[in-house]
């Protein structure tokens, strides 16, 4: 047994958990599909009082579309994101990232709203949902808030939700129109965390200029972040090879990527642009040349 | 510190046992069910070498504690081949294609193996080699298993 010992709770329902939460607030940590906390346990990188098990609470699984959302339950397990075909038509850019987490044994527990709760900077989850301008849905015993994904992440592992609150839903906006959309990253084996990646949405307009562009980048800072002035430029336009090459030196001109052992911050630059202008290739052909997205 | 009792099935039968809260399900199945055919590497989540069967999907064993698998089924490497003593067609197929050379990471990889087959019986190389990217192996290079999955998914090794 290598993690310390804690008290274990395995509540049924919301209401349970927020009282547990409330009860032991900086003591205790939930316990979603474990994949990221069990490790940080296990290697006493962290320890808790108190472990809240997220697993038995049936109300925060599944999934559903309604008004222009999907609303995605915060322990729905990243597997069953990845095989739900409403979630293909809905957001395709969420459909194509979740293979990038890790590998099928990871994602068999992994969950949605643990990996965005998480909020490691070099994760996939958190840049999607900052791409495709989603909400996350916090509770606690004094009630309910949602936060704008842009609000959301504070540094690395850290969210501006407080010690007594759980995240219980993500709710991402479905893209219509001629859109596009691609998610691309750049890691030294499959499954491991990116160096770098980008998740890229585009809308066009009637006469094919962009009418709406997101491109949020993973790996790039210590959160997830959107490349704002470079959807700045492409806002208006009907963008041209050159200009892109320029667009995507202009989405990691402000940033100041980490260095470490896996790659040095230059590096990471250079990736990022470099994923930025393929990303952006890809979704603005998807956009151009695909049919108006069904409703 | 918590102490739990639960009720696991394992391999097809259940198995009772009182476990502190943080005992992993891995060293559940190795030290209280005495079922050491799942293998510890890493112990973090990196290796793949305790992957089993959880309600039928592949996950983790080090990452889950045994405290959370009450009631759920589980099914390791132990579970896998007929009672006869014989081997499992992935199993026959690792043997066939010299898939494993020390062993160690071998029962991870039949438990990987088995649920992909189960999923995708006829994977491509590029969906094998996604398959078994969350296992790790030190001796073989990886193709004597490719082989072996191609094998024992029906399919005419080169």
């Amino acid at each position: 047994m290598k993690p310390a010992p804690f008290e274990y709770h395995a509540p049924s329902t919301v209401a349970d958990t927020l009282g547990l939460l409330a009860e032991h607030a900086d003591e205790c940590k939930v316990l979603a599909g474990g994949q990221s906390l069990v490790p940080m346990l296990a290697l006493r990188l962290t320890r808790f009082e108190h472990l809240i098990d997220l697993n038995r609470v049936d109300e925060l699984f599944g999934l559903s579309r309604a008004n222009g959302t999907l609303t995605i339950g915060a322990m729905t397990r990243q597997r069953a994101v990845e095989r739900d075909p409403m979630v293909a038509a809905a957001t395709p850019l969420l459909a194509r990232a979740v293979p990038f987490i890790g590998h099928t044994q990871i994602r068999n527990r992994g969950t949605i709203g643990g990996s965005i709760a998480h909020a490691d900077p070099a994760s996939e989850l958190p840049a999607v949902v900052l791409a495709l301008g989603g909400e996350l849905e916090v509770a606690s015993a004094g009630g309910t808030r949602r936060v704008p994904a842009e609000g959301f992440f504070e540094g690395m592992w850290t969210t501006c939700m407080r010690d007594d609150e759980l995240l219980v839903a993500v709710h991402v906006p479905v893209w219509e129109g001629r859109c596009g959309f691609a998610f691309a990253e750049v890691a030294r084996r499959s499954g491991d965390f990116a160096l770098a990646g980008v998740a890229a949405a585009v809308e066009l307009g009637n006469d094919g200029s962009v009418q709406r562009v997101a491109l949020g980048l993973l790996g790039m800072g210590s959160t997830a972040v959107r490349a704002t002035a470079a959807e700045d430029a492409l806002i208006g336009r009907a963008p041209a090879a050159p200009e892109l090459d320029e667009v995507a030196q202009l989405s990691v001109a402000d940033l100041d990527p980490p260095d470490d052992i896996h790659a040095t911050s230059a590096y990471r630059l250079r990736v990022g642009a470099h994923l930025v202008r393929q990303a952006l290739g890809i979704a603005l052909e998807e956009a151009g040349t695909g049919q108006e997205r069904e409703t | 510190m918590s102490e739990h009792a639960i009720s696991v099935t394992v391999n097809g039968s259940t198995r009772r046992g009182r476990v502190e809260a943080r005992r992993t399900l891995a060293d559940f199945l190795r030290e209280d069910c005495a079922l050491t055919g799942t293998h510890l590497g890493c112990e973090h989540g990196v290796c793949g070498a305790c992957t089993v069967l959880l309600d039928g999907e592949a996950a983790r064993s080090c990452l889950m504690f045994a405290v959370q698998a009450d009631g759920r089924d589980v099914v390791t490497v132990e579970g896998l081949s007929p009672d006869d003593g014989t081997l499992s067609p992935v199993q026959e197929a690792f043997r066939a294609e010299h898939g494993l050379q020390c062993g160690f990471c071998t029962p991870g990889f039949i438990v990987t193996v088995t649920a992909l087959l189960a999923e995708n019986p006829e994977p491509s190389d590029a969906e094998i080699r996604e398959g078994i990217s969350g296992n790790l192996c030190r001796c073989t290079g990886y193709q004597g298993i490719i082989n072996a999955v191609r094998r024992a998914s029906g399919r005419a090794v080169s």
